[in-house]
């Protein structure tokens, strides 16, 4: 793509470290993570930021794994303050201490925001498999109290999507500014735990009639709380606009220096992403041919190339295409006019023949720092080095 | 409406700088930014809490070497409210 013309990224994620006190099973860090370990220091990062906003940036997410197990977290949003960036730090909550927080919103930090994974402690704690609820909650009353502006994120499944009227209430009880409602997307862990964590078309529908219900509400009585619901493109059976379209509008540095268009790419083979370590943001972002890879439209197949919501859509995801179809050049899997639709069907299908057996399902049952259970395996170093060994299948696409 | 004597602020959550990539005036806020056109950012920079709806229209006058642009404050400002990018702040 020719500098001259082509846009710079507007948000840089900013993915700290891949070290997470949380164990959660739909974690969109890679299953692999752990073969990853090397982090950038401190300089590093503080040269790739001033990259990125010397190009145009505007907006960076501090993220992870957890961002505040780093002890230079404080100095890089100072640093990023001071070159003009929008800071956001997207956080679990552990290790935000009141000092903490007043040390951040002294350093620039613009806004917080904070994820839960339930609104009761018994599933937050069992799908985290950490006892952090009641920590989480605590802790967003310290956001507010440093005069953050605060999103909360919850990720939705099966088993917290009945809780989704109590997540409304709990969000606007904490002052959040926003609610996300973040239908789980299945790459990585969830594509792992897919089986266990995909709700029916019913409960979603459900759950989707309670929030438009709540926004009504809150609209009538003007609250400023707003709530998004991110589409559950399965369902929904319409490609999301993945990242707005690959090598847009986002770039993504991970832990180790990687540069990738999105959270989940690197997992996709054939593709060489550049490291920050060796490449500017400059060349990785213009330049790369990972980069351009799927960038625009030229790459399309006929389906997409000749689509209508071509230039909406961008033809959807390009991890989805290769987790579900085999190939990261295909249509998105969850359009009508994919020819491998009906393999989301299948897994919609399962998912209804699976809700009609539960009746008899034991109850789920925390325990702390566990590596399996409810029939999912959680985030964590020996899991992911297992699940990324050679000989594993986690790969395949066959859902 | 926002009164005449109001001291309209940028809210908590947005911020209002200048980006050269950009060559134009912005409001950030959590995960996105808002492109302002020319009137929108002479109008919201000057909204700092401190100056009245009537002082910020006669500076705009006065800035502009043009006048009546009472209306134009007014309908812009009362926009902003709607979408939570100023707080009216009370009457001076």
């Amino acid at each position: 793509m020719n500098p001259a013309t082509g846009k710079p990224p507007f948000w840089l994620l900013a993915e700290l470290t891949y070290r997470c006190p949380l164990h959660c099973v739909f974690c969109s860090n890679p299953v692999d993570y752990a073969r990853h370990d090397a982090e950038l220091d401190t300089a590093a990062w503080k040269r790739i930021l001033g990259e990125a906003r010397a190009l145009g940036a505007v907006q960076l997410g501090f993220s992870g794994g957890e961002p505040l197990l780093r002890d230079d977290l404080e100095a890089l949003v100072a640093h990023a303050r001071s070159l003009g960036f929008y800071t956001n730090l997207i956080t679990s909550g552990v290790g935000l201490t009141a000092a903490r927080a007043r040390a951040l919103r002294d350093a620039g930090l613009d806004h917080v925001q904070l994820s839960f994974q339930d609104s009761t402690r018994e599933l937050n704690d069992f799908i985290s498999s950490t006892r952090t609820f009641d920590m989480k909650s605590r802790v967003a009353a310290i956001i507010k109290d440093a005069g953050f502006p605060m999103v909360l994120n919850c990720v939705m499944h099966r088993f917290n999507l009945p809780h989704v009227g109590r997540i409304v209430d709990m969000a606007e009880r904490m002052g959040a500014d926003f609610l996300e409602l973040a239908n789980t997307q299945y790459y990585g862990w969830a594509w792992h735990n897919r089986a266990a964590l995909m709700p029916t078309v019913d409960e979603l529908r459900d759950a989707e009639a309670i929030v438009v219900a709540h926004r009504e509400r809150l609209a009538s009585v003007g609250q400023a709380m707003k709530i998004l619901w991110v589409s559950p493109d399965y369902a929904d059976a319409k490609p999301k606009p993945c990242m707005s379209g690959w090598g847009a509008v986002f770039l993504v540095v991970a832990p180790d220096g990687l540069a990738l268009p999105c959270h989940s790419a690197r997992m996709l083979p054939g593709l060489q992403f550049p490291n920050l370590r060796e490449t500017s943001v400059r060349d990785a972002w213009f330049d790369s041919a990972a980069f351009n890879a799927y960038r625009g439209d030229a790459w399309m197949n006929g389906t997409c190339g000749t689509c209508d919501e071509r230039h909406a859509d961008h033809g959807g995801c390009r991890c989805q295409a290769f987790l579900l179809a085999g190939d990261a050049a295909a249509t998105d899997p969850v359009c009508r006019k994919s020819e491998h639709r009906g393999r989301v069907d299948a897994l919609l299908d399962a998912a209804a023949a699976a809700a009609l057996e539960r009746g008899r399902e034991a109850p789920l049952r925390f325990v702390p720092g566990a590596a399996t259970g409810g029939g999912l395996v959680f985030r964590g170093d020996a899991a992911s080095l297992a699940l990324s060994a050679p000989s594993s299948e986690l790969q395949a696409a066959t859902p | 409406m926002i009164d005449s004597r109001a001291r309209p602020a940028v809210a908590p959550m947005y911020r209002l700088q200048f980006e050269p990539a950009q060559d134009a005036w912005v409001l950030l806020y959590p995960e996105g930014m808002v492109r302002l056109n020319t009137p929108a950012a002479e109008i919201l920079r000057r909204c700092d809490g401190q100056r009245s709806v009537e002082a910020i229209v006669d500076d705009l006058e006065l800035a502009f070497a043009c006048d009546g642009l009472a209306g134009d404050v007014h309908a812009f400002l009362c926009q902003a409210r709607e979408r939570g990018w100023v707080h009216p702040g009370a009457p001076s």
